[in-house]
């Protein structure tokens, strides 16, 4: 391969902008995310026991769900003694949970919010309305199936879910990720173009770059 | 002593206070869910997120500022911890004590903060700043009850050498500076209030305010050794504050009982009171502590018989 094959590959990995002006591209990250694999299997295992008694959620209501995660971190049902904790910066978050229905206008945060994530990061989609809409299955403004937008591992059914469903939900995720099943971080950069052609579909005023890093 | 030896011990007393500085994070969390009526997380939590940030298998770095805040702010709890002496007459936890260390320290503790300040500036998060501003100007708030403290304490021993100040306080619980200097004590232990940043301090990572201030781009292993290093800092702090004023340790039993009893003190505050604004926490230390400190001094120069 020569030098000018290798600059054509190069040119195709590269992430347009085309959102943004053209004086403010240079400011943000403009390569396609790569597969970060795990590290060996016994090393891994050990740290992925420590992640899931350690699960830092991004403190974002991002639906009507966001109500349901009150009672849940105060004293009622206490999550801190599953460790779990609020967080309120995505940089240090490692879970995130989609409060319920969300609008155009808020996928759009969502997506940013998750990219910014710095992984393993696990989604929860908490609600009826990540599923399949919900409620609002046929409304102008709102999606219906979450994970078309981003890679979701548990889905809590119900409008609204309990706390104690999201408990359920919460050591299911446990669960998947000792399992070593959480792999939603590397599902993202395999299916980069697939998910940013669903997101670009949604989002009609792409006005930002188009891969939060 | 040969050096090595030195450093071989050195390497175990700051792995002893890691280890004992995240645990008391660990029951603060525990006694702080007890007092809002709720279960609360293990006491090993902190290792366990150490664990997890540490695992994180990318992070994101905003320049080669951003890289070294949690490396200065480390070797701030680092510097701290080394120049103090642990356990009086241990050769194992009497870290490098020596002449004028005490100077030293009062430098080291303000260091870390001082590292963090150009490290955190580069993430460009504007919540960095506001809680970067916050932190320095409340430092240099308590720092004038310390200091005035230390003074008091310097010119009771007349010495600047933490050993020689453990050693003079020997010979039963009344030789301690609690006693024998009572006001300098009173001065110091609101300093430490603001020191350990409970409640109603908090300013700097006040969670709902700003949400946590500094550190909020930091992420990954950026974040994992600035948790190591609040473990090793809140030791090393209580461990200087036992030895300044509350007649050291002559074992580890008794440095564990005295700087537990010195932690809870700040505790017990934070979970009493809500959180003050910026300006009522700077104002609060340049009024009746920094007075206080004063007094101390002025005691121990013309009442006290200065030995």
């Amino acid at each position: 391969m020569n030098r000018k094959h290798i600059d054509e590959i190069e040119k195709q990995m590269k992430l347009a902008n085309e959102g943004l002006p053209e004086e403010e591209r240079k400011f943000f990250a403009d390569v396609i995310p790569t597969r970060v694999d795990p590290f060996n299997k016994y090393w891994e295992q050990f740290l992925n026991w420590a992640r899931s008694r350690s699960l830092w959620m991004l403190a974002f209501g991002t639906g009507c769900g966001a109500t349901e995660l009150r009672p849940l971190m105060t004293s009622r049902f206490d999550m801190a003694r599953f460790g779990i904790f609020p967080r309120p910066t995505p940089r240090q978050a490692s879970v995130f949970v989609v409060g319920g229905y969300a609008s155009i206008k808020t996928i759009k945060r969502i997506i940013r919010s998750y990219e910014q994530m710095q992984g393993p990061k696990y989604v929860i989609a908490l609600g009826s309305c990540t599923i399949n809409g919900g409620m609002y299955y046929d409304s102008y403004n709102t999606i219906n199936r979450l994970d078309y937008y981003i890679p979701v591992d548990v889905y809590i059914a119900g409008c609204m879910p309990r706390p104690e469903a999201l408990i359920a939900g919460f050591n299911r995720l446990k669960e998947k990720i000792v399992a070593g099943e959480c792999e939603g971080m590397n599902e993202y950069t395999d299916k980069f173009d697939w998910f940013k052609k669903n997101q670009k579909e949604i989002i009609k005023d792409w006005n930002m770059p188009d891969y939060n890093w | 002593m040969s050096i090595w030896t030195k450093v071989l011990y050195a390497v175990v007393s700051v792995s002893v206070a890691t280890v004992y500085g995240l645990t008391l994070g660990g029951i603060v969390r525990k006694l702080y869910a007890r007092v809002h009526g709720r279960f609360g997380p293990p006491v090993w939590q902190p290792f366990l997120d150490i664990i997890q940030t540490y695992s994180r298998r990318v992070a994101v770095s905003h320049g080669n500022m951003f890289f070294l805040g949690p490396v200065l702010r480390l070797a701030g709890g680092l510097g701290t911890y080394l120049f103090i002496p642990v356990i009086f007459g241990s050769a194992l936890f009497s870290n490098f004590s020596m002449a004028g260390d005490l100077l030293l320290v009062m430098y080291f503790v303000f260091f870390g903060q001082l590292g963090m300040a150009l490290g955190a500036g580069q993430g460009g998060h504007p919540y960095s700043p506001l809680g970067i501003a916050r932190g320095l100007a409340q430092m240099s708030a308590f720092e004038v009850p310390f200091s005035l403290a230390v003074i008091a304490v310097a010119i009771q021993y007349n010495s600047l050498n933490i050993t020689s100040i453990v050693a003079a306080q020997q010979g039963g619980f009344m030789h301690w500076t609690l006693f024998t200097n009572p006001l300098a004590v009173i001065a110091a232990m609101i300093s430490i209030l603001g020191m350990n940043m409970h409640a109603p301090f908090s300013i700097v990572m006040a969670p709902q305010e700003i949400p946590i201030g500094p550190p909020i781009e930091m992420n990954g292993s950026f974040l994992s050794i600035l948790q190591t290093n609040r473990g090793l800092f809140a030791a090393a702090k209580l461990v200087l504050f036992m030895n300044l004023f509350f007649g050291g340790a002559t074992n580890i039993i008794e440095m564990i009982v005295k700087t537990f009893f010195i932690y809870m003190f700040s505790v017990f505050v934070g979970a009493a009171y809500p959180r003050f604004r910026p300006e009522q926490s700077f104002r609060f230390f340049l009024k009746w502590p920094a007075f206080i400190g004063v007094l101390s001094i002025i005691y121990i120069t013309y009442l006290g018989g200065a030995s």
